[in-house]
């Protein structure tokens, strides 16, 4: 609890001191304010987003479309992972190709979805997985691989049959790193989503995003900018990294 | 009733074929305490791997009653699971009732006097305790065979007298086939029927030893480190790397 007061503090006292930084750079005039807004402009912009509901709509659409596109990414990724570490064949000629594909940026992938699906949610969604998938699969991979042996003779020589040792072993084995996997495929998942977000008419965050680009308005850029970071960075606070804490301590990996 | 006839294992390295044991032959008979001697790397625990059926071998074969129960060089306890998970997980895979796992857990966590840690996690005991629960979680499945490979390596003198009662106890109370390693004379002599000592390697046979004093034997009985005088004496020009690390290993268990 005490910790947790301590913590919160803390981030108060960044904001805050982020904010009058911000603010004192926007007093000395140095920039006009169509490049540096002032910050509370910034926060009003926020607010009336969200009284009018133009933000809190595009945040629940976007989140809709990350939540959905995460998931299948990482049920697809996780199957294909598994299925790589068992085939000696796909990991000679598939991972390299999965490795390959990794370093295109998901972005690129957006003028093959809208020949495929045309305008609409599906090349999206397709977006964010093909920017998700891989960088699960690859972990899943590679965490199987590393596996320490001894866990995996330990369990034959007590008598752990193939499925049990998937089940009791294999899985629990690479459980903090698959937590981890999930958490960066989470944000690889909100990154592809908000660039393909902003390359066409999409209700949603990215799209907001760039009405505020063509109507000049860099007040409203920075606030839909702020409310993408908090929204990704809540995700993966609230969530990923609390189960992989909770983990780490049960193991014993942290001490804290 | 355990025997390995003619057996070799090669491993393929990028430098070559290394040859880790060279036509190796030995029985152990039913209830017979065997301790095998050898220097680091000659294929002990590859020897105890293959008679476990976690690895195969180049040629040769093993014949034996039953499964094993094999103790690894490091505990390797499952850090995801409770100590009393840990102990009771050969058993679960057999699919016995619950209660009775629960109890025989509880009877073999009293054996090594560990039953307040039931609940604890493995990075919560010490090294010892970590030992302990192992040599209980492979007894609890009452293999007919004990494989041990240098399970006391890391431990000091007092935990490992400690241990050594405990297993005297239990081998002496049911009579189990024990096929134990390690890399000291002194150790082997106080544990064992029999001595074998393997040459470096490529691992083979070199000289076998009878021990006959009586049980239960202490590390520290005149007896015991007059017979491994004897044994270090004997074996003194021939397999120098063997003294050497059995006198390195006393150094640091007195
Ligand atoms: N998977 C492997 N691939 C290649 N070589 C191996 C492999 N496993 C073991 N070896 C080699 O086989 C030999 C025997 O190894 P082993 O682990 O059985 O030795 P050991 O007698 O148990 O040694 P120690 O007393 O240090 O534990 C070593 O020289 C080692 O380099
Ligand atoms: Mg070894």
């Amino acid at each position: 609890m005490k910790r947790k007061l301590f913590d919160f503090l803390n981030f108060f006292i960044l904001f805050t001191v982020l904010t009058a930084v911000w603010w004192f750079l926007y007093l000395l005039k140095i920039w006009p304010s169509w490049v540096l807004p002032s910050p509370w402009s910034v926060f009003a912009k926020i607010f009336s987003g969200l009284a009018d509901f133009s933000l809190v709509s595009g945040m629940f659409i976007s989140l809709g479309r990350v939540i959905f596109g995460f998931s299948l990414s990482f049920i697809f990724g996780t199957l294909i992972g598994f299925l790589i570490s068992k085939n000696i064949w796909l990991k000679t000629y598939f991972k390299p190709l999965i490795l390959g594909l990794q370093t295109l940026p998901s972005i690129c992938w957006l003028p093959l979805a809208l020949l495929w699906f045309g305008l609409n949610e599906k090349a999206i969604i397709f977006v964010v997985i093909m920017g998700t998938v891989l960088s699960v699969t690859i972990s899943v991979e590679s965490a199987i691989a590393n596996i320490s042996s001894n866990y995996i003779k330990a369990g034959l020589i007590l008598g752990a049959n193939k499925i049990n040792l998937y089940k009791y072993i294999i899985f629990p084995a690479i459980l903090p790193s698959y937590i981890n996997a999930a958490r960066q495929g989470w944000s690889f998942a909100w990154r592809s989503l908000m660039s393909g977000e902003m390359l066409f008419i999409t209700v949603g965050l990215g799209q907001l995003l760039m009405f505020g680009r063509e109507l000049n308005d860099m007040s409203q850029v920075m606030a839909v900018m702020i409310v993408i970071i908090i929204v990704g960075a809540f995700f993966d606070q609230a969530i990923f990294a609390g189960i992989e804490k909770r983990i780490r301590l049960k193991w014993g990996l942290t001490n804290r | 009733m355990l025997q390995i006839n003619g057996l070799f294992k090669e491993y393929k390295t990028g430098e070559g074929v290394v040859t880790a044991i060279q036509d190796l032959n030995l029985t152990v008979q039913k209830g017979e305490f065997v301790c095998l001697v050898g220097p680091s790397g000659c294929g002990k625990s590859t020897l105890l791997n293959i008679v476990a059926d976690l690895d195969t071998p180049s040629k040769g074969e093993t014949i034996k009653e039953k499964k094993c129960g094999l103790m690894f060089q490091d505990p390797t306890l499952f850090p995801w699971l409770k100590v009393k998970d840990n102990v009771a997980f050969g058993l679960k895979m057999t699919g016995m009732d619950k209660e009775e796992i629960n109890k025989k857990v509880d009877y073999y966590l009293d054996l090594v006097r560990l039953k307040e840690f039931k609940n604890a996690y493995p990075h919560e005991l010490s090294g010892g305790m970590k030992q302990r629960i192992a040599l209980i979680r492979m007894l609890i499945m009452e293999p007919e065979i004990l494989l041990m490979d240098e399970p006391f390596g890391s431990l000091d003198a007092q935990t490992r007298e400690d241990l050594y009662a405990i297993l005297q106890n239990i081998w002496l109370k049911n009579k189990k086939t024990v096929l134990f390693v390690t890399h000291n004379v002194r150790e082997a002599v106080c544990l064992g029927d029999r001595v074998v000592v393997m040459t470096a390697r490529p691992g083979k046979i070199k000289k076998e030893f009878i021990i006959t004093l009586p049980r239960p034997r202490e590390l520290s009985d005149m007896e015991v480190i007059k017979m491994s005088n004897i044994i270090k004496e004997e074996l003194r020009n021939e397999i120098q790397q063997v003294i050497k690390e059995t006198e390195h290993y006393e150094k640091k268990i007195i």
